[in-house]
């Protein structure tokens, strides 16, 4: 079954190329990379702007 | 024997072994470590916000890496490389290590921005940042330890750089015995002692408050400190 699904995952995500890296100047990194630092940062500012709700009963 | 409400707590001991040795750590302990402030019912309210969560879900994500790498180290090799379960287990550990990084890493912003060191929690503050340096040693000899091609590329890319820094000499990423065992006890040990000792710490000296509600030592004044249920730490 793993092997199915890992077959299935792979048709999807061609994970055997080389990586696509992005230069600018003499910073170089790879998209994979950039795109997990871009989500850390999406996820930061998610995690101040969006309201907590807590469960009703509590004081705040 | 009878129990009143003026009975003294059961930690306490009989007047005639309070000169003890083991009373003696047993209060030194309790004074330290005061069971009500370890696991408490309440947090603060100035606790509703996700920001504060990413230390949980980082603990969360090392529990994982954890029983994941504890499975690879029992069944070898072999078994993590060729069997369907091994690979599957194999993926949950890398997983969960980019989970734990990952919220680790908002962790440390929120708690930066936050400059949680404030109010006498300066070794609260160390004792994580070392834990980072420990887990990115942890990484990279994982990395290491992989036992395939990839894990040969990374040795040799990075003995120059670890012997740049005169580390060569004890910290040789080109033998992998060594590098195992770093990565499988010395520095798994080193990263759960410092967590507990860092969660010690944020349960005795509370998690810091807003700017705004701050005192000038660093605590939160008490209006703004009214105690909300469900909320995590």
């Amino acid at each position: 079954m793993f092997a199915s699904i890992s077959l299935a995952l792979g048709a999807i995500f061609n994970l055997m190329g080389s990586g696509h890296y992005i230069h600018w100047g003499f910073v170089q990194i790879s998209v994979a990379n950039l795109l997990v630092i871009v989500l850390m940062v999406v996820t930061f500012f998610a995690a101040i702007l969006i309201p907590f709700r807590h469960k009703s009963g509590g004081k705040s | 024997m009878t129990t009143t409400h003026d009975a003294p707590p059961a930690y306490e001991p009989l007047p005639e072994d309070a000169d003890l040795w083991t009373a003696k750590i047993r209060r030194k302990l309790v004074r330290a470590l005061p069971p009500d402030r370890m696991v408490p019912d309440r947090q603060p309210a100035y606790l509703s916000s996700w920001i504060y969560i990413f230390g949980a879900l980082t603990m969360s994500a090392l529990a994982v890496v954890i029983i994941t790498g504890t499975l690879l180290a029992l069944e070898g090799p072999a078994w993590w490389h060729l069997s369907t379960v091994g690979l599957f287990v194999n993926s949950l550990h890398l997983w969960s290590v980019e989970l734990f990084f990952f919220f680790m890493v908002i962790h440390l912003w929120g708690k930066f921005f936050m400059a949680a060191w404030r109010g006498n929690r300066t070794l609260t503050w160390m004792t994580g940042v070392i834990t980072f340096m420990a887990s990115i040693g942890a990484g990279l000899t994982g990395y290491l330890s992989q036992t395939n091609f990839e894990s040969q590329w990374i040795a040799t890319q990075a003995k120059d750089g670890i012997n740049a820094i005169g580390a060569g000499a004890f910290f040789n990423v080109l033998n992998f015995g060594q590098m195992l065992m770093w990565h499988i006890m010395i520095l798994p040990l080193a990263v759960v002692a410092l967590t507990v000792l860092h969660i010690l710490l944020v349960r005795t000296k509370g998690i810091v408050p807003p700017f705004e509600i701050a005192s000038p030592e660093g605590g939160a004044h008490a209006d703004a400190t009214a105690e909300t249920a469900g909320v995590e730490g």
